[in-house]
């Protein structure tokens, strides 16, 4: 009896959730698991397969261009993590100063945020392809004019394109929280005698650093997946030079004929990033997921 | 006495906005020139405005078509998604204290952390033999994958909602769709606007999941068709770059009507 009407009393909430958690299950978790499944076989898209146990995990590890996609990518990833914190941080301290015309430069640096990644990166693509060589050989700079994006510094341009658009998000971040400490506490560290340097490493950072962490994972695990940047930059060049984990994932899985050993990949990709986000996390400590 | 403006703060602000104006300059700069214009100096003030240059992009990439393309798309997904997902988080929000819900929950959080590569190859397959390898399948994903992030984001603000307001409802008889329909989803209006706005700037300006869905060209979006056209554009700078302006116009003039809006929103989301 008691089940029957607690059903009963919950069956609007189930009906509300219920479709969602089928949906979800459907076209997320499904396909999810079927790749784990796949990464076991030899399938390549039709035709009949067979069980080859670990065999494309083992090959994984002995494939140079997938081993460099690894390194290329957590470089990649680390570094552009970094920059774009570090300066969202400072354009928040920025903004958060007394300045004129505050509203217009938030939008300003916020711009960059609502432009598609791809296209951005055609620009910068040509930017670094033609405009920047020109410049530099008209003023007989000889380092800088050959096109970056054709060296072994190639991955410094997908750096700087997703810092230059990945700032906006992290910057509005940073000033939301840079917001909520109150004016009387720099009041009192002023009066206190405390220099500007002493008061942001005592005072605004530690008040801040739960910003600071979030900031961090979501960069790192959105950084980590990059490929629009990659396919507009350079696509995966010079050679094999700036291919990401899911550049290699796109192009050999789809259409590269390698699915299965694709999916091997995908698998260790998804350990590599829960152990990245979880480490992360474990360093933030004593800061629990909001319920 | 706090009019004072900071100027080290200011002279760094002048110099990171030129950093992001210079390369939007650049790409009107070459999409206004003609080719011999454009040939003697990139980086100069354009003299005149080069219309042909549009004209000529327009017809490439169908920009019209294309350009309903993805308004279709990220306007279902953005309805869609507000609908569905604020319903989804309101059953789970008000049943958080029974095991069913809360692992419901954490289902949908822990979702956010898979990388979509691993789905990837298994959805493509599977989106093509049931006749969803299109827009009607691009819109389902994006309001399904966004109940992550989006049940998150609307189970903090749900928690500032008091519980008082439906009690009475329910004592006068109202049922459970009423009172969520009536009741709870005006009071999340704020928490709408975040998502609405992060589910539009995903579903336009977004790629990948494109890349993979749409197999007709006659569905592709506008990010996406930048990328399939671009071996016809070749050495044509200007005419690349006047195509890719206008697949950065439309969301350009959004934002800069709803500038003030945007940013008040996304960041009322981001720090819940």
């Amino acid at each position: 009896m008691r089940l029957l009407k607690s059903v009963r009393r919950s069956w609007p909430y189930l009906l509300m959730t219920i479709p969602a958690l089928v949906l979800f299950f459907y076209f997320h978790t499904w396909p999810a698991l079927h790749g784990i499944f796949l990464s076991f076989t030899n399938w390549n898209g039709f035709g009949p397969y067979h069980f080859i146990g670990l065999k494309n995990y083992v090959d994984l590890f002995h494939d140079h261009q997938v081993l460099h996609a690894y390194g290329f990518t957590f470089l990649f990833a680390f570094v552009t993590t970094v920059l774009v914190n570090v300066l969202s941080l400072l354009i928040a301290l920025a903004l958060n100063a007394r300045i004129k015309l505050p509203n217009t430069f938030k939008a300003i640096f916020f711009l960059p945020y609502v432009l598609s990644t791809l296209i951005v990166s055609f620009i910068f693509n040509y930017l670094f392809s033609n405009v920047i060589p020109d410049v530099a050989t008209q003023l007989h700079l000889t380092a800088l004019s050959q096109n970056l994006l054709g060296t072994r510094w190639a991955w410094v341009g997908i750096v700087i394109v997703s810092v230059w658009q990945g700032a906006a998000f992290n910057t509005l971040l940073y000033l939301a929280g840079l917001q909520t400490i109150p004016e009387d506490v720099y009041e009192a560290s002023s009066i206190d005698g405390a220099s500007p340097w002493m008061t942001f490493w005592r005072i605004t950072l530690p008040l801040i650093a739960p910003f600071l962490t979030i900031n961090m994972v979501l960069a790192a695990k959105n950084y980590l997946q990059v490929f629009d940047q990659v396919v507009g930059m350079t696509n995966g060049g010079p050679g094999t030079a700036t291919q990401s984990v899911s550049f290699v994932i796109y192009t050999n899985g789809l259409g590269g004929g390698e699915l299965s050993y694709q999916s091997a990949n995908a698998v260790v990709f998804l350990i590599v990033l829960v152990i990245v986000a979880l480490a992360q996390v474990r360093l933030m400590q004593g800061r629990e997921v909001q319920l | 006495m706090r009019t004072r403006t900071n100027w080290p703060a200011m002279i760094f602000l002048i110099i990171g906005a030129l950093f992001i104006l210079f390369p939007i300059y650049m790409a009107i700069a070459v999409a206004v020139k003609s080719p011999q214009e454009l040939a003697q100096s990139v980086l100069g003030f354009p003299s005149h405005i080069h219309w042909d240059n549009f004209r000529q992009a327009m017809s490439i990439t169908h920009y019209w078509h294309t350009f309903g393309n993805s308004l279709l798309i990220t306007f279902f997904a953005v309805v869609l998604t507000v609908l569905s997902n604020s319903m989804v988080a309101y059953a789970i929000a008000r049943n958080m204290h029974t095991r069913l819900f809360k692992s419901i929950y954490y289902y949908f959080f822990a979702a956010m952390f898979v990388p979509f590569p691993i789905l990837m190859l298994p959805l493509v397959h599977q989106m093509s033999n049931i006749g969803l390898a299109n827009r009607v399948g691009l819109i389902i994903l994006y309001i399904v994958y966004g109940i992550s992030f989006n049940v998150f984001v609307y189970i903090g603000y749900l928690k500032s909602i008091p519980l008082e307001l439906e009690e009475a409802a329910l004592v006068d008889g109202a049922s459970r769709w009423r009172i969520f329909w009536q009741i709870v989803f005006p009071l999340l209006g704020p928490m709408n606007a975040t998502v609405a706005i992060l589910t539009g700037l995903w579903a336009w300006n977004d790629f990948m999941l494109p890349l993979v869905m749409l197999s007709d060209p006659n569905q592709y979006t506008l990010p996406l068709v930048q990328y399939a056209f671009q071996s016809q554009y070749s050495t044509n700078y200007d005419l690349a770059f006047a195509s890719y302006l206008l697949a950065l116009l439309p969301m350009i003039i959004v934002y800069l009507l709803f500038q003030r809006w945007i940013v008040s929103n996304v960041t009322k989301g981001a720090i819940k």
